[in-house]
């Protein structure tokens, strides 16, 4: 089975993109799934590591978390662009000790703080496993500090871990 | 300019299509605006993020109301967009950031956190202990 | 009524979209570093692939949907390129 279906949830979510692409017909149905199984053994040959998703139920509230936070500090970003210099403001790095390991949980890890405004991922030490991150809003750094580890790095430990 | 196929639109639809339309246009010229005032590049960085988060999806969301409305089938391919720049920025934003601090380093810039596994090394040096693998991962 | 409203939006995020792309441009003419200049870049291409999604909405047709996607496409791959050409001056290592 899984000789012939290697990734099975990205075949899924192939298929189902080649249908939003194209139109939701017969058809296209068997073209896609064809497009897809092509892909699929693609990306098996170029040997990618195997994340293993340990508790799927955790899934939907991550995602949610996320949307949530990156709707309050769009707000919050927007805000302090809007008020300009009246403000004082402070942004500045800040190193974070990290307790996950997985590499596929670091990357989402990465993706979330980055894509919500305020906090970009700047580089991360895998030796020492600590993460430089920039910060926009620099008010308190041990709430920072917090967030990511109790809001996200948590959530992503159950998970994969 | 008129838009003819518009006057079928039922008003809630009218309204949410111009509210999520207003909303993420204006996110993303906030976003553009805070890339075009602020200072330094780090802050910078932000800016950009407010266009390709919900900026992005504002629009999006406003494009599949419109369509799925008008033409009384779900039209979703615009998700795809959405799912695409919120997956790709971060990526960008990312090779970006660590270009810049690879260039303020080696331009040994005070405003940039000197590279961690020097200091890593330093403490080898000195006590000695570990070798090896920290040389090897710490780039 | 509803058009109205529709077409009194569809204006209104044109022009915020036409000053964001105004304002990502300058950044990109102004740098001062190279690295400002290619996230400008990257601001402009997504900035364009927005208006051409409001475009999509003015029209009523679905055919500015692919040319968005494609500028989305082609601006990663152009911004990632540009961010490795940053990072030794090379793309080709």
């Amino acid at each position: 089975m899984t000789r012939f279906f290697p990734f099975p949830l990205l075949l899924v979510s192939l298929v189902l993109m080649w249908l939003a692409l194209t139109s939701l017909s017969l058809g296209n149905l068997i073209v896609g799934i064809l497009v897809a199984l092509m892909a699929v053994h693609g990306f098996a040959a170029l040997q990618p590591s195997r994340p293993k998703i340990k508790k799927w139920h955790l899934v939907p509230k991550l995602i949610g978390v996320v949307l949530l936070d990156i709707l309050r500090s769009n707000i919050a970003v927007a805000t302090i662009i809007l008020q300009g210099r009246r403000r004082q403001r402070k942004s500045g790095f800040l190193t974070i000790p990290l307790d996950l390991r997985d590499p596929t949980g670091l990357a989402i890890l990465s993706v979330i703080i980055t894509s919500t405004p305020g906090t970009a991922w700047m580089d991360y030490n895998s030796a020492r496993g600590e993460v430089l991150l920039h910060v926009f809003d620099l008010v308190d750094e041990a709430d920072w500090l917090d967030t990511i580890k109790n809001r996200y790095e948590h959530l992503l430990r159950e998970i994969f871990e | 300019m008129s838009m003819p196929h518009a006057a079928n639109l039922p008003l809630w639809a009218a309204i949410l299509v111009a509210a999520f339309l207003v909303i993420g246009a204006g996110l993303t010229l906030i976003g553009s605006f805070g890339f075009w005032r602020l200072r330094s590049f780090y802050d910078r960085v932000h800016a950009p993020t407010l266009g390709t988060s919900w900026g992005t999806g504002g629009i999006v969301f406003a494009s599949m109301i419109y369509f799925t409305v008008l033409e009384l089938r779900p039209v979703v391919h615009e998700i795809l967009i959405g799912i695409f720049v919120t997956v790709t920025m971060p990526v960008t934003l990312m090779l970006l950031a660590r270009a810049a601090i690879y260039r303020d380093r080696a331009e040994q810039n005070p405003d940039v956190p000197v590279m961690e596994p020097a200091r890593a090394r330093l403490e080898e040096a000195s006590t000695g202990s570990e070798t090896g693998s920290r040389l090897q991962n710490g780039i | 009524m509803s058009e109205m409203i529709v077409v009194f939006a569809v204006w209104v995020a044109h022009g915020a979209l036409a000053l964001a792309m105004i304002f990502a441009m300058a950044r990109m003419m102004r740098g001062p570093r190279a690295q400002d200049r290619v996230l400008g870049l990257d601001t402009l291409y997504v900035n364009s692939m927005l208006q051409l999604l409001v475009f999509g909405i003015r029209t009523g047709s679905t055919f500015y949907f692919e040319a968005a996607l494609i500028i989305g496409v082609l601006g990663f791959v152009a911004t990632a390129a540009l961010a490795k050409f940053l990072m030794r001056g090379e793309v080709i290592e």
